[in-house]
């Protein structure tokens, strides 16, 4: 090997470090090849082009979401695996102490920003038009920028782990550690500007969503006619956007630290590594209600179709979503009690941390209430949201134990709030979007995940759950810290631990039952023929599946809550098959590709700042402006359906 | 604007709004950053004046850019306004309680 590949191979690709890096380099090769040669064979880069990379249309959007959503949970949740089987027994050495920091920190940082984020995407931009009866988003163009932004921010932060080396100080990058003084390499910056590019796209689907839902409702359709999905898209979305701008500020100043000198963070030249901490919390714990609200809106949709009532406390449901959204701007610092700012700041963030298990106590009971005395059908969806109630209870009443500040002191950064953190943000965020992609699953593709292979999922799942995080609060309390690599075999953690492992396999096993369940049901899953597969009671359900691109070939007026239920009661379905002579054209945006290729141009902007090649840089920031300009002076993005291709596509679908 | 584009009625500002905004925002961050840079005044002084310059900065950005004082329909703007700037000072004042770290000088 020459010296010069040899060099390269070292300092960026990493391949002095071991099998690991191999496996991946291969890996990811094979996976390039293979997709490469099936697009190649099938002749399917014009359809990919086209149909995909240029599209403005909501499903389509959401579908894409999905998938990235799932495959970021299969690489966070091998990260995790390799943690656990790290920590299986004591004096472990299968991972070294650098690469379990990498580890950590990119099982963390994927599974919120690149996981949850893209999955509760991918549900507002399923359900969220199709509930209120619009064609499409307020703001179509800016929504696959959106997309395209958190695609390009995800490619960006897992390519580190191949070429330059992953982030190592943790999902929330605290400096002085993740400061130039002590994290020279070019981990922190992919961390940073992966970050940063796909917080715009955030931001964009909040200000996205909100329009939508204010703007865009149908006919009728009054606030507290709107069906609870989209009551909790309009309190996430109101978070999103009042809560990520504290995100970008906390990583910009940390890149400026970093790659230009500044001293915002050091103590040497006047600056505050806290205020980092304070930013960054900001952000972080809206974060956590920006991903379990949308769960909420699943699961209120989901309890009354499968118990067929009406939600219990329809307006108490509103009220404590927008009680919640207002309070998680009020509890941030419970986050760094041990900081030391005081006793009376401690006091003030613990009540309010406390005050958010009122309006989510009167959720739980509110679901409670509707399933009492309801006609229960156990499909997948209510499954998981019955499982959530007393996972999320426990995770909530550890919640409170933490918010108690004085006794924070002990359960600081121990396995205790990782179990706790760990039972809410799994047994309500991934419980809530299984159930809600098991939900809509029929409405995207038309046909059912098969119900066998789903409870196997359900089954290994759950009760892998609490193998693997029970054990956790008892190491937490016994003092195992979180973060650590190795213990020594004379602590009493050596039996827990192995269970906690244990555990998570059991997990693992269950979301490849859900991988099998997909692709099982693909070929054999039950085709929807009617669009309304549950007997649902919103609008959505009175579409075909999959939904024609237009949605609605005459938009619906709406007339009372759970509308679609409320036709059906009344026989009046018919109202929402237009006759043909009533069909007018139809106003759409067209596709671009622009969205795709000003994505693209941030990628290589942020590429060139992870390694301060800043020609680079500037090349990709000034492809972001042509970009801009470009669609500045484009005028011509709209066109019209005519009334013939909706009636035809109508009448296919036997609906005229 | 997309599909909306088809429903405003006022569409089309003169575009000396819009530079009159650019310049007075970009003015008012030049103005705090030189502040900032050069240590012009002690602490507790330029804490204010730069709160003060921060809201202007607000004003300026409600005013030429978003037009706040225009809009048809539901005042759903005037509601979203009030929670963010609810939203805005509890966060500031929150966040200088917290990190003034006060209680040391007990």
């Amino acid at each position: 090997m020459p010296q010069w590949l040899h060099t390269f191979g070292d300092q960026y690709l990493m391949w002095n470090e071991g099998p690991l890096i191999w496996i991946s380099d291969v890996l990811i090769l094979l996976t390039g090849f293979g997709i490469v040669f099936v697009l190649t064979y099938f002749k399917k880069w014009g359809w990919l082009w086209r149909e995909w990379l240029t599209t403005v249309d909501h499903k389509k959007i959401g579908i894409m979401y999905l998938i990235a959503s799932l495959l970021m949970m299969f690489r966070g949740g091998v990260d995790a695996l390799l943690l656990r089987t790290q920590l299986a027994v004591p004096n472990n050495h299968f991972l070294d102490a650098e690469h379990y920091d990498q580890i950590f920190t990119t099982h963390g940082t994927i599974m919120i920003l690149f996981m949850a984020m893209p999955f509760i995407f991918a549900l507002f931009n399923i359900a969220v038009p199709l509930q209120i009866g619009a064609r499409d988003v307020a703001f179509p163009y800016l929504n696959a920028i959106s997309f395209w932004l958190f695609f390009f921010g995800a490619l960006l932060f897992n390519i580190s782990f191949v070429f330059g080396g992953s982030p190592d100080a943790g999902w929330v990058s605290y400096p002085p550690l993740a400061g130039p003084e002590f994290d020279k390499g070019p981990g922190e910056n992919f961390y940073l500007l992966a970050l940063q590019i796909s917080g715009i796209g955030s931001i964009g689907t909040g200000i996205n969503f909100l329009a939508t839902i204010l703007k865009m409702r149908a006919p009728g359709m009054t606030l507290m006619r709107m069906p609870l999905f989209t009551w909790s898209v309009v309190a996430t979305s109101l978070v999103i956007i009042f809560a990520f701008p504290a995100l970008t500020v906390a990583l910009a100043l940390l890149l400026l630290d970093r790659i230009v000198g500044t001293h915002f963070f050091t103590m040497t030249h006047g600056g505050d590594p806290m205020m980092y901490i304070n930013l960054f919390w900001i952000w972080g714990h809206p974060e956590v209600y920006i991903v379990i609200m949308p769960a909420f809106g699943v699961f209120s949709e989901v309890v009354a179709t499968f118990s067929r009532k009406r939600v219990f406390g329809y307006t108490s449901m509103v009220t404590s979503l927008l009680l919640i959204s207002v309070i998680s701007f009020f509890v941030w610092a419970h986050h760094f009690f041990t900081m030391g700012a005081g006793a009376d700041v401690n006091t003030f963030f613990a009540v309010a941390s406390m005050a958010v298990a009122i309006p989510t106590g009167v959720k739980i009971f509110n679901w409670l209430f509707t399933m009492f005395r309801g006609r229960i059908r156990l499909e997948l969806p209510m499954l998981w949201t019955i499982a959530f109630v007393p996972c999320f209870a426990i995770g909530g009443a550890t919640g409170v134990m933490l918010a108690a500040a004085p006794a924070d002191y002990q359960y600081h950064n121990s396995y205790f709030l990782i179990a706790h953190f760990h039972q809410v943000l799994i047994g309500g965020v991934v419980f809530g979007m299984l159930a809600g992609m098991y939900y809509w699953w029929p409405k995207m593709f038309g046909f059912k995940l098969d119900d066998r292979l789903g409870r196997c999922a359900f089954w290994f799942f759950n009760i892998g759950f609490y193998v693997c995080f029970m054990p956790q609060y008892a190491l937490g309390f016994m003092g195992m810290q979180r973060r650590m690599y190795v213990y020594p075999a004379n602590m009493g953690w050596n039996t827990l631990n192995l269970v906690s492992t244990i555990g998570a396999y059991l997990m693992g096993i269950g979301f490849l039952f859900i991988v099998a369940q997909i692709l099982y049901s693909i070929r054999y899953g039950e085709r929807d023929v009617t669009g309304d597969i549950w007997d649902g009671r919103t609008l959505e359900w009175s579409l075909p599946s999959p939904v024609p691109h237009y949605n609605f070939a005459v938009i619906p007026t709406i007339t009372s809550r759970d509308a679609w239920w409320e036709m059906k009661q009344t026989g009046q379905t018919q109202a929402l098959r237009p006759s043909a002579d009533e069909i007018a054209p139809i106003h759409m945006p067209k596709n671009s590709g622009r969205p795709f290729i000003l994505s693209a141009c941030f990628f290589v902007a942020g590429f060139g700042f992870v390694f301060e090649w800043f020609w680079l840089a500037a090349l990709g920031l000034l492809g972001v402006v042509i970009c801009l300009i470009l669609r500045a002076f484009e005028y011509d993005d709209e066109y019209h359906i005519p009334p013939h291709e909706v009636v035809e596509t109508e009448s296919a679908l036997g609906r005229l | 604007m997309e599909r909306g584009a088809q429903t405003t009625q006022h569409g089309h500002h003169s575009p000396t709004l819009y530079i009159v905004g650019y310049v007075l925002s970009l003015v008012l961050t030049a103005i705090s950053f030189v502040l900032a840079l050069t240590h012009a005044m002690s602490v507790g002084p330029m804490m204010w004046i730069l709160m003060i310059l921060a809201g202007l900065q607000i004003l300026v950005q409600l005013f030429f850019f978003m037009h706040v004082t225009e809009g048809d329909g539901p005042p759903y703007h005037s509601v979203t306004l009030l929670i963010g700037l609810i939203f805005t000072f509890a966060i500031c004042l929150m966040s200088i309680w917290i990190m003034t770290f006060h209680y040391q000088s007990y």
